[in-house]
């Protein structure tokens, strides 16, 4: 286990070609979909925890699905495995002294990479919504959201405290609403 | 991260000329992993050698590994709470709208040429329906870039 989940970790690590999400469709590919080794759900619950705290998402969100799936040494496997091809790869680099990035068929291969990138994470951002937002409410708080971070700028954590606030609020009016729905009924 | 790291390493300590900075994140930005630890891995390496860069990436991972560790921790005794896991529930709308949003607003620099509009849609229909995996669509739309510039 620990072996395949480096291995896993090695491949998305990889395959993780520009900034912020981009780690996103390779590993909901691999943890959710070819092994299975976590639910939609819970990968999207962890999504959101792990931008509570600093580090990068693709580190963090390895050292987690690791540390659920194998405990501490699945953490430290993961971990390795992810970070592992971008330090192989640096070293290359940084030791032959070449400005790669000015090799234009680098660059080439690169530029034709980011839009695919784009296009993957917007398909994996709208799959997993329509996997784990039902309710007409979700969906509107979905756009709400969508709005404030794109138009208003707000940042992330804002967006998440938000939201973990409002979850909290309509479970609570919910239970509320239910216990005295029963209180009626009861009467 | 950027910013923090120009302050330390130029400024401050002046391990590195902003011109060898630059470099080395425009590099960084290109290769596979997180920018941040892809800096962090190059610089080490320019200032100590391999040893360097082995102590710069464990570092800045190290953070990443204590606080992920002590909220799983956190989050698991929370199991049974009700308000955490209707808190964790009501941040799916959030992140979903945060992914979406992060994509859109990256596609202006990322959808340059005309090539790359193709690009984009090719990618957008092949894993909307599941007809390739995302990383052999990743890699072909590389490869596929890599041959146009040949032509």
């Amino acid at each position: 286990m620990l072996w395949s989940l480096f291995i896993n970790c090695f491949k998305v690590g990889a395959l993780t070609i520009g900034g912020g999400y981009a780690m996103l469709p390779v590993m909901k590919e691999v943890f959710v979909t070819k092994k299975k080794w976590v639910s939609e759900e819970d990968f999207v619950d962890m999504m959101a925890v792990i931008q509570t705290v600093p580090g990068a998402i693709a580190v963090n969100s390895s050292i987690y699905l690791g540390r659920k799936i194998a405990g501490i040494p699945g953490a430290i496997a993961a971990t390795i495995g992810s970070v592992l091809p971008s330090f192989l790869i640096i070293l290359l680099i940084a030791s032959t002294l070449t400005s790669w990035y000015q090799n234009p068929y680098i660059a080439n291969f690169f530029a034709g990479v980011r839009p695919a990138v784009i296009a993957l994470i917007l398909v994996a951002g709208v799959k997993l919504g329509k996997g784990i937002l039902h309710s007409k409410i979700q969906i509107a708080l979905t756009l709400l959201f969508a709005l404030l971070a794109l138009v208003l700028k707000f940042h992330p954590v804002v967006l998440l405290v938000m939201g973990a606030a409002i979850g909290i609020l309509l479970s609570r009016i919910s239970e509320k609403s239910n216990a005295s729905e029963k209180k009626g009924r009861d009467q | 991260m950027l910013p923090l790291f120009q302050r330390d390493i130029i400024e401050r300590n002046h391990w590195l000329t902003q011109s060898d900075f630059l470099d080395i994140v425009a590099t960084a930005e290109m290769t596979p992993g997180p920018i941040a630890i892809n800096t962090a891995t190059f610089v080490g390496y320019k200032l100590s050698g391999f040893w360097g860069s082995l102590v710069s990436t464990l570092a800045i991972v190290l953070p990443s590994f204590i606080s992920i560790t002590l909220l799983a921790f956190i989050l698991n005794k929370l199991k049974d709470n009700k308000d955490a896991q209707s808190g964790i529930k009501g941040m799916r709308p959030a992140v979903t709208a945060m992914i979406i949003t992060a994509a859109l607003s990256l596609a202006p620099q990322s959808i340059v040429r005309p090539l790359d509009i193709i690009l984009f849609a090719g990618a957008l229909i092949l894993s909307w329906k599941n007809w390739l995996n995302p990383i052999v669509i990743l890699l072909g739309s590389g490869v596929i870039s890599l041959l146009f510039g040949l032509i």
